[in-house]
């Protein structure tokens, strides 16, 4: 990723987390990972001043309690965390929930590859692109500012 | 791309234009390139046709309607704001960032001058969109 920030995973499935946990790992993504269960948990995160807000957000649809639909919508109607990239990761091929969720400003919908060197190939390619694309520096240097110290151009390598 | 839909460029630069179109013939994707030189023209081309791009490149900088204007309208345009919105700019402004995710852009890509790293850039853009789903189907 383009700096140092957590990625937040909403996802429900214990063995699908660890599969992100471990292709990150075998990418050498050096972000850490903070993995909720729904989207209720996630919100409880996000407002959590204490916590420094993820660079991107990786989610899962169908999870209990409040599912990703859901969760964008209270996401995206949010002036604080409206500007973070969303990225749905799902075995859902279902046109409902792709075309409902690129009307909630979703910037990515990735159906997972069931067989895991493809999965490592699409989690390389969603870390090449958020490594490309710039992102706005406000959220994080309000909640870090040790990150701030370390930067030279206002953003530090990881 | 994922789909064989056109990509809509929206760039009041002909050379800047002339150079996207030059990396993505490089980069052997097939998709076709409609180009428009304002948010203004693209908003016309966009109401008056039912072929909707795969994604938007835009630039921020245009005379007329500028892409933070064309963003405001398109993402409160219940059919147009599904459509992936990728900026390509010259512009580092904090400012700029910050409004084009306020308008949940799909991606700020600097425009970088050299042509080999521009390449790159849209070599990954293409990538990501070939392995993300797209709003609009072949189908």
């Amino acid at each position: 990723m383009r700096d140092c920030r957590p990625i937040l995973l909403l996802e429900d499935d214990t063995v699908d987390a660890m599969a992100v946990k471990r292709a990150l790992k075998d990418l050498h993504v050096s972000n850490p990972l903070v993995r909720v269960a729904n989207g209720e948990e996630a919100l409880v995160y996000l407002r959590d001043d204490s916590k420094e807000k993820p660079c991107v957000i990786l989610l899962d649809l169908n999870m209990p309690k409040m599912n990703g639909i859901e969760f964008l919508k209270v996401a995206k109607a949010d002036e604080k965390l409206k500007r973070i990239p969303a990225i749905v990761l799902t075995t859902s091929k279902d046109d409902q929930d792709r075309v409902g969720t690129f009307k909630l400003s979703i910037a990515g919908f990735v159906v997972k590859p069931v067989d895991y060197i493809k999965f490592v190939e699409a989690m390389r390619i969603i870390n090449l692109y958020w490594t490309l694309s710039e992102q706005p520096n406000n959220e994080r240097e309000s909640t870090n500012e040790k990150l701030q110290a370390n930067t030279a151009g206002g953003r530090r390598q990881c | 791309m994922r789909s064989s839909k056109p990509i809509l460029l929206v760039e009041d630069d002909n050379v800047d234009a002339i150079t996207v179109r030059r990396a993505l013939k490089d980069l052997n994707v097939p998709n076709g390139i409609v180009h428009q030189f304002d948010g203004e023209d693209a908003l016309k081309y966009l109401m008056s046709n039912d072929k909707r791009p795969c994604v938007i490149l835009l630039d921020l900088n245009m005379p007329r309607m500028n892409g933070i204007n064309f963003l405001k309208i398109i993402k409160n345009d219940d059919e147009l704001k599904q459509i992936p919105v990728i900026v390509i700019t010259t512009s580092k402004d904090e400012r700029d960032k910050m409004d084009s995710f306020g308008f949940s852009v799909a991606g700020y890509i600097i425009k970088s001058t050299d042509y080999k790293k521009f390449v790159e850039s849209l070599k990954i853009l293409n990538l990501y969109w070939t392995l993300s789903e797209l709003p609009y189907t072949d189908v």
